[in-house]
């Protein structure tokens, strides 16, 4: 059973989370179809940090639902451990040994009425995990900075702070020794004190454990404190990833740039603020699909370098971007930069 | 507790602001919560001051205060709660005005955004009749009819006039803060208090908002007290900061240089906890503050930050702290910055 947690050693070659031409489509009004997730590709090394990174809407978080097995993927599919991922109750019951996921919101995630000692024995419990159920549950409680971990077996989830509450959430996950963690938004509703811990202890958690962690956000300063690689999300596809270097470095797509200028800094960069919000998926744009938005194709940019017509009516999928090096897994869906690596292989 | 922050002002640490008279001055002001288990001081003793046009941040942890003193600025307290010392609102006290002034006051003196825009709305009233009705209760003759004053202001915070026959539902919400901005100016107001604003906002829809705060504010001479705990985005709207801890401000100055070059280590773990991107000090390496903000009915004795500071003294568990000056138009209530 792939559900044995294992050494990120063990796993030899194989992403321990593969995605293939992953979709998710709902049926709206009208008969309209949203493709939420729509064709995503990504692979997931053991012991890798990494950020999934887009606005509201953009399908992140149906994309980190799928993963988890509570959305059907409408089309391709989820790969754990070399294995497609089943959707019977036992072999989902048995994955989500395996992969666990936090949320936003600790308080809404925890229940009132129980103990932090029965939030986190509970995934124990559901899993028929045998051994010492109270040994188990006071080293993820210890390991998620509660300490000393009795104290907190009695208490309820009002009676701790926020960052208390968010740490009980992560020992409820991690007291499964799952090999992959799904955190959507994890800091994203704490105060700016217990952020810094917060994503501290996720660090650690991949240090001393191997869990591999795909976090969810929005937020750019997460990634650079923790991520090693970025995938960047527009309208349900995957426009832009690499490692958090290069694509925070070197961003090539103008989304990820526009994201990049709107983080608030004391030295600002020009801000390059995107009118509207994440559009419609149930009326996803022809072409590229970030065209309408696009500041390359606002500004004659595009018109310039000969594009517009490819912007406006070609559909494009992730290409390595030029210049990276031949290793590197820098990839941009941008016929801009597409146009750029073909002038580059003429002229070499 | 030893420290009276009104001595301060003999000390030669006059309030920062010069020449023409604050548009909004808070002078000694105390809030103290009603409980069963006693009263809950959120607020010991806080002055400040807000010039006409200016941009005043006010960051801290939840639980500092901050939001209490929004809230204490236009008398929104739960009943029974304690209030003194002066909120002056053109040299007229709003803690004293009578019930019917104070009506006036708000909205056309100064009016407030509250965070969560998701739930402040009426879901079940058009948009431009929530405005219409906040427009026919405060203002006595408008320009135009109260439709198209609306339409003005939808089109001010950059939402199409059509918008108005919506109801909140249909709109995001980013969509939905601009309506709550737009309500707030329907007005005139001098003062906005914006508490939190953009907290539940994506980044993309933060930044517009953010930049609609900046141009209303070059506009129309409107001054801004903008309460969050993120210090960059404070940094990034303000021309000065003030960081409150435990009830009282621990640091203020020009935004910029707080959030370049804090003096007080409250300040300093506050800015590190929002990283520059780029910098390697940043990478694989979030910074935060361990420990909680403390209990306001037992606070630590000296310096109320000294359990959690990583710089403390011998002498800060006995030390009562002040607003001390550091440097030119800074304050810090930490002994260090009086350099002994």
């Amino acid at each position: 059973m792939a559900a044995q947690p294992a050494s990120s050693a063990s796993t030899g070659e194989a992403p321990l989370l593969e995605l293939h031409d992953l979709g998710v489509h709902y049926r709206g009004a009208h008969g309209s179809i949203a493709r939420a997730v729509d064709g995503v590709n990504l692979a997931l090394p053991a012991g890798e940090v990494l950020a999934l990174v887009g606005e509201s809407g953009c399908g992140k978080t149906t994309l980190a639902r799928s993963i988890m097995g509570l959305v059907r993927p409408t089309t391709g599919e989820v790969r754990y451990r070399d294995e497609p991922l089943r959707y019977d109750r036992r072999s989902l019951r048995d994955y989500r040994r395996g992969v666990q996921m936090i949320f936003q919101d600790p308080t809404g995630a925890l229940n009132v009425r129980q103990t932090i000692y029965e939030a986190v024995a509970e995934g124990l419990r559901i899993q028929k995990v045998g051994g010492d159920e109270q040994a188990l549950v006071a080293a993820a409680l210890s390991r998620a900075g509660l300490r000393p971990p009795e104290r907190f077996f009695t208490l309820y989830p009002y009676e701790v702070s926020g960052g208390q509450r968010q740490r009980v959430v992560i020992a409820g996950a991690m007291v499964l020794e799952p090999g992959l963690l799904v955190a959507d938004e994890p800091v994203s509703s704490l105060d700016a004190s217990v952020r810094g811990e917060i994503l501290a202890l996720m660090l650690r958690l991949v240090r001393e454990t191997g869990v591999t962690i795909l976090v969810v956000t929005h937020d750019l300063g997460l990634a650079w404190n923790i991520a090693d690689r970025i995938a960047v999300m527009y309208l349900g596809r995957i426009v832009e990833q690499g490692t958090t270097e290069e694509l925070l470095g070197a961003p090539r797509h103008p989304y990820t740039r526009a994201l990049l200028s709107v983080v608030p800094e004391a030295a600002q960069r020009a801000p390059q603020i995107l009118s509207g919000e994440a559009p419609d998926p149930t009326r996803i744009p022809a072409g590229c699909r970030f065209h309408p938005r696009c500041p390359l194709v606002a500004s004659g940019e595009a018109e310039r370098l000969g594009i517009e017509a490819l912007c406006r009516g070609e559909d494009l999928g992730l290409a390595p971007v030029p210049g990276a090096a031949p290793s590197s897994a820098h990839q941009a869906a941008c016929h801009a930069v597409t146009a750029a690596t073909h002038e580059q292989g003429v002229s070499a | 507790m030893s420290t009276d922050p009104t001595s301060s002002a003999s000390t030669g640490t006059e309030p920062l602001v010069d020449a023409p008279a604050p548009l909004l001055s808070v002078r000694d002001l105390h809030v103290t919560y009603k409980t069963a288990a006693g009263g809950v001081p959120a607020v010991r003793g806080l002055d400040l001051d807000l010039a006409a046009g200016e941009t005043l941040g006010l960051a801290g942890e939840s639980g500092c205060g901050k939001s209490t003193l929004g809230a204490a600025l236009l008398r929104l307290l739960p009943r029974g709660t304690q209030v003194t010392g002066e909120v002056l609102l053109d040299g007229e006290n709003v803690l004293a005005m009578k019930p019917g002034r104070l009506r006036a006051v708000r909205w056309s003196g100064m009016a407030i955004v509250f965070q969560g825009a998701l739930h402040t709305l009426n879901p079940v009233q058009k948009i431009g009749r929530q405005i219409e009705e906040a427009i026919d209760l405060h203002r006595v003759a408008g320009k135009g009819s109260p439709r198209t004053q609306v339409a003005e202001l939808l089109e001010l915070v950059g939402l199409p006039a059509r918008r108005a026959d919506d109801y909140p539902h249909l709109l995001s919400g980013g969509q939905r803060q601009r309506v709550l901005i737009a309500l707030a100016l329907s007005c005139d107001p001098k003062l906005l208090v914006a508490d939190e604003p953009t907290t539940a906002l994506d980044v993309m829809v933060q930044a517009q908002v953010l930049r609609l705060l900046k141009s209303l504010q070059a506009e129309f001479q409107l001054a801004v007290l903008f309460i969050t705990h993120d210090l960059s985005t404070l940094a990034a709207v303000c021309s000065r900061i003030a960081v409150m801890y435990a009830g009282r401000i621990v640091e203020e100055g020009p935004a910029q240089e707080v959030f370049a070059a804090p003096a007080h280590p409250y300040t300093r773990a506050l800015a590190a906890a929002f990283p520059v991107i780029g910098d390697p000090a940043f990478r694989h390496n979030p910074s935060g503050l361990p420990g909680d903000p403390p209990d306001p009915r037992n606070l630590p004795t000296g310096c109320p930050f000294h359990p959690r500071c990583p710089d403390i003294r011998e002498e800060c568990p006995h030390t009562a702290v002040e607003l001390w000056p550091a440097g030119p138009e800074r304050r810090a209530a930490c002994v260090k910055v009086l350099g002994r």
